[in-house]
């Protein structure tokens, strides 16, 4: 078990830097329904992120002042809770993001060997982008499917009995 | 057999709708808790005894009891759902919520009623993609037809209703990390006192329940505290969600009276270890619990008699260990687990998960000395109750030290053989 990685992060200043990355119209409007759910601007936070995640795929230094602005709280606070979530990425991933579950049961279901093959298939590192920029692969959490293990996500969908096999024309 | 949670989930798991719900008696125990007052749904949840099903087991009615009511308390009052399903193993309230999600939005209605509420929260986690549609479209109908928003089913009772969805962290599933992350700010948890109930979400009054102990609400509601309570087997009161993973020839999640034997869970539901494999042991209800053995099977599955075997229910589905399978390799995924999901707020929890981890690694790849273990138990008493601010340090603790009491044997032969003698590994 040599990966420890989980989620991508970006730097180490304590300053958020680059210029602020103005909403669109449509993150504008989602964050803002988002707003209305909380009696704090703040609260909506995650959702915010999610938001420009959404569209843009990630969540660039810019975009999250643009966030601060519209909550009324510090880039810095944006920030701090982006780097806390590893559903939030502070960097491009690919096209898709592959999660392989690597928690207890699929662990014993045999995932390190899958794993191994995508890791060989995509010809990439687990946190790494394909060169082609079409997948990310990130080891993730338990996926709460742990009776159809191994499981992972393909972008938004869950894949069950996961094998080198249905692995393969997922990213054919 | 009675088995209320499931009874309207459809053999094909497409979710029920609004109007399937209610031809099958759905939002019948809302009309009947709104007539009540809402003290009276209160004592009358307690009275069922209802234990939280997210896994500590506390009487809910009793928790909501703390909710300070009356005209001097503080509003607004929240109703939080932790719908946080992350503990490894576990996957019992992902299928409620995509089945049947009239059946936790009737409960989190009548909780909410029952504490004075205004809003509701539901929490639910990341990568449930398909759970936050079928809830959103829920909500969305149970807004059209009266049953959320202003003067509920026009009783005068009003409730907003809002779905969330995290970005990750196992922490968010802890009860005071959850509503730190619906602050919109980093999932750490809170010291205690004050509690949730008197202090919670945005400083205001707040209970947080689980998904499946919501889902008991309507039908003690509906059928009464006598029915709820002969569900049982022994002596907790109702159903609940089993569930069995690893190397089983039927991994899944059943329904049954809470009391079932493990054995019968394992080797009836579950149809016993797959061919050529023997039972080494089990955690009992999830990533955080004690490692039981064969010793145990015929135990009954309830809160009391699992704490007196020395673990813990705690979410009631089973993790299976096979002897093909290498123990010390399995806890070592659960502490990587748990070091990489603490928050880093507390130090025990921050600095003593990746310190395990590594003696751990060490052992696993034959690398280990005898006297790691000593070290290991050590630090497992480091991470126990009383020294964190939550139970993630302690939980990961459990697997660890009875491991050592268990596979004794097994630690010794990686240390003695210098290799890990599992196949597979």
């Amino acid at each position: 078990m040599s990966e420890f990685i989980r989620s991508v992060q970006v730097h180490d200043t304590i300053v958020v830097p680059g210029e602020v990355e103005p909403l669109t119209e449509s993150e504008r409007k989602d964050i803002e329904h988002e707003i209305s759910h909380y009696p704090f601007k703040q609260a909506a936070t995650i959702e915010a992120l999610k938001v420009v995640q959404k569209y843009q795929g990630w969540v660039s230094d810019g975009k999250v002042k643009a966030i601060a602005e519209i909550l009324e709280v510090s880039a810095e606070e944006v920030d701090g809770v982006a780097t806390f979530y590893n559903k939030i990425y502070r960097k491009p991933v690919g096209k898709k993001v592959l999660g392989i579950c690597d928690s207890v049961s699929c662990w014993i279901m045999g995932y390190p060997k899958i794993m191994q093959h995508a890791c060989e298939r995509l010809d990439i590192q687990p946190g790494q982008t394909t060169a082609d920029g079409r997948f990310t692969l990130l080891p993730t959490q338990c996926l709460g499917a742990c009776d159809k293990g191994p499981v992972m996500m393909d972008g938004e969908e869950l894949v069950v009995n996961l094998t080198n096999e249905k692995f393969d024309e997922i990213v054919k | 057999m009675n088995l209320p949670l499931t009874a309207r989930i459809k053999p094909d798991g497409s979710a029920t709708h609004l109007g399937e719900y209610c031809a099958a008696q759905g939002y019948e125990g809302l009309k009947k808790a709104l007539a009540m007052a809402p003290a009276d749904v209160v004592n009358f949840v307690k009275d069922a005894n209802l234990r939280g099903r997210g896994g500590a087991g506390f009487n809910t009615g009793l928790k909501w009891s703390f909710v300070p009511q009356g005209e001097a308390s503080a509003t607004p009052k929240y109703l939080v759902c932790n719908a946080d399903e992350m503990e490894p193993g576990t996957f019992k309230d992902r299928w409620l919520m995509e089945c049947d999600p009239h059946q936790l939005i009737e409960g989190m209605i009548i909780s909410a009623y029952a504490i004075q509420a205004s809003v509701a929260y539901l929490f639910l986690r990341a990568d449930y993609n398909l759970s936050a549609q079928v809830l959103q479209k829920a909500i969305d109908d149970a807004y059209a037809a009266g049953l959320l928003g202003d003067n509920i089913l026009n009783t005068g009772y009003d409730l907003k209703f809002y779905l969330h969805t995290s970005a990750g962290r196992y922490i968010c599933g802890e009860e005071t990390a959850l509503i730190n992350s619906l602050e919109g700010k980093r999932a750490n948890p809170r010291a205690k006192p004050p509690f949730p109930q008197v202090s919670g979400l945005f400083g205001k009054p707040t209970v947080v329940n689980n998904v499946e102990t919501f889902c008991n609400i309507p039908h003690i509601l509906l059928h009464g505290v006598d029915w709820f309570k002969e569900l049982g087997i022994g002596e907790d009161a109702g159903t609940k969600l089993y569930g069995v993973s690893g190397k089983v020839k039927n991994p899944g999640c059943w329904e049954l009276p809470i009391g079932t034997t493990v054995r019968e869970i394992l080797e009836t539901h579950a149809g016993g270890m797959q061919d050529g494999l023997k039972l080494k042991g089990f955690l009992p209800g999830g990533g955080s619990t004690d490692f039981l053995t064969e010793e145990h099977l015929d135990l009954p599955m309830d809160y009391g008699t699992i704490a007196k075997a020395g673990s813990r229910m705690g979410t009631g589905t089973m993790i299976v260990l096979d002897d093909h399978t290498c123990p010390i390799g399995m806890v070592l995924n659960l502490t990587q687990f748990f070091a990489q999901e603490s928050c880093g707020w507390c130090t025990p929890c921050r600095n003593g998960l990746p310190f395990v981890r590594q003696l751990l690694t060490d052992i696993e790849s034959g690398k280990g000395r005898m006297e790691d273990l000593d070290t290991l138990l050590e630090y497992c008493g480091y991470m126990g109750p009383g020294n964190t601010y939550c139970a993630l340090a302690p939980g990961a603790a459990e697997p660890i030290q009875s491991a050592l009491k268990y596979f004794k044997d097994d630690f010794v032969e990686h240390i003695e053989k210098g290799c890990c003698p599992y196949a597979h590994t």
